[in-house]
């Protein structure tokens, strides 16, 4: 289970990413968020949001149009 | 690569609903990812620092702006795009659509780019220009000039003219 779960389904670009960024800042150090969005553009977001700003994408899939991500809190 | 070793510059010099998108969506994302980052606001982009914004779009001497209209895509001929009525037609439809499809209203993404810490710098120049007061723009921005700008962009790694 993620510390906290972030539902960014309907949202489109940067919403996914801002809202992302606000919600890690309620996770704790090593902890995780786990985001769910219905963007495809998210899918490369996620992955250059988290290798410019340290943070960890444990996993992403895909199911029925919702995508999952799961990001560790590194910085 | 630290993020923060990083930073972004944006001149601002249009003020239309539509180009009023790329500075702000860049500017915030910018912000998420970690680089500081500051916009200058010029000419045109000056009024998207008033505390009251009613963004407007237009057709008129744009042919790829086409709306998605009963299945397909429609552009409108200039001449039409000139019938009073017709730009803020395009405008309402344009604020549905964005509703619509999730994206971002433009205060919305301007309030974000201030809880960013963003710096916003207005135009000295444009405001004398233009006759605007500082007192209508929204809390927390800096005055300066070019020599301002041109400070921050010779420290930016990034440096946007939009």
């Amino acid at each position: 289970m993620a510390d906290h779960t972030l539902d960014a389904k309907g949202l489109n670009c940067p919403l996914p990413i801002l809202k992302a960024r606000k919600a890690l800042k309620e996770v704790p150090d090593d902890g995780t968020l786990e985001i769910l969005a219905t963007d495809p553009g998210a899918v490369a977001d996620f992955e250059a949001f988290c290798r410019q700003t340290g943070n960890e994408l444990l996993e992403h899939s895909e199911d029925d149009g919702v995508y999952r991500f799961l990001i560790k809190k590194v910085a | 690569m630290s993020a923060e070793e990083k930073s972004m510059s944006i001149i601002v010099t249009k003020g239309s609903l539509d180009w009023a998108y790329p500075p702000f969506i860049l500017a915030t994302t910018a912000a998420a990812m970690g680089l500081p980052v500051t916009m200058f606001f010029t000419f045109y982009g000056l009024p998207l620092l008033l505390k009251k914004l009613n963004l407007q779009v237009t057709a008129a001497g744009n042919p790829a702006m086409k709306m998605p209209m009963m299945g397909m895509h429609m552009g409108l001929p200039n001449l039409v795009t000139a019938i009073p009525g017709v730009d803020a037609g395009c405008s309402v439809m344009m604020k549905n659509l964005i509703k619509k499809k999730g994206v971002a209203s433009i205060e919305d993404l301007r309030e974000m780019a201030v809880e960013a810490d963003v710096r916003m710098i207005a135009c000295q120049m444009t405001l004398d220009l233009f006759e605007y007061d500082k007192a209508d723009m929204i809390e927390g921005i800096d005055i300066g000039g070019a020599a301002t700008y041109i400070e921050v962009a010779s420290q930016s790694d990034i440096n946007l003219f939009i």
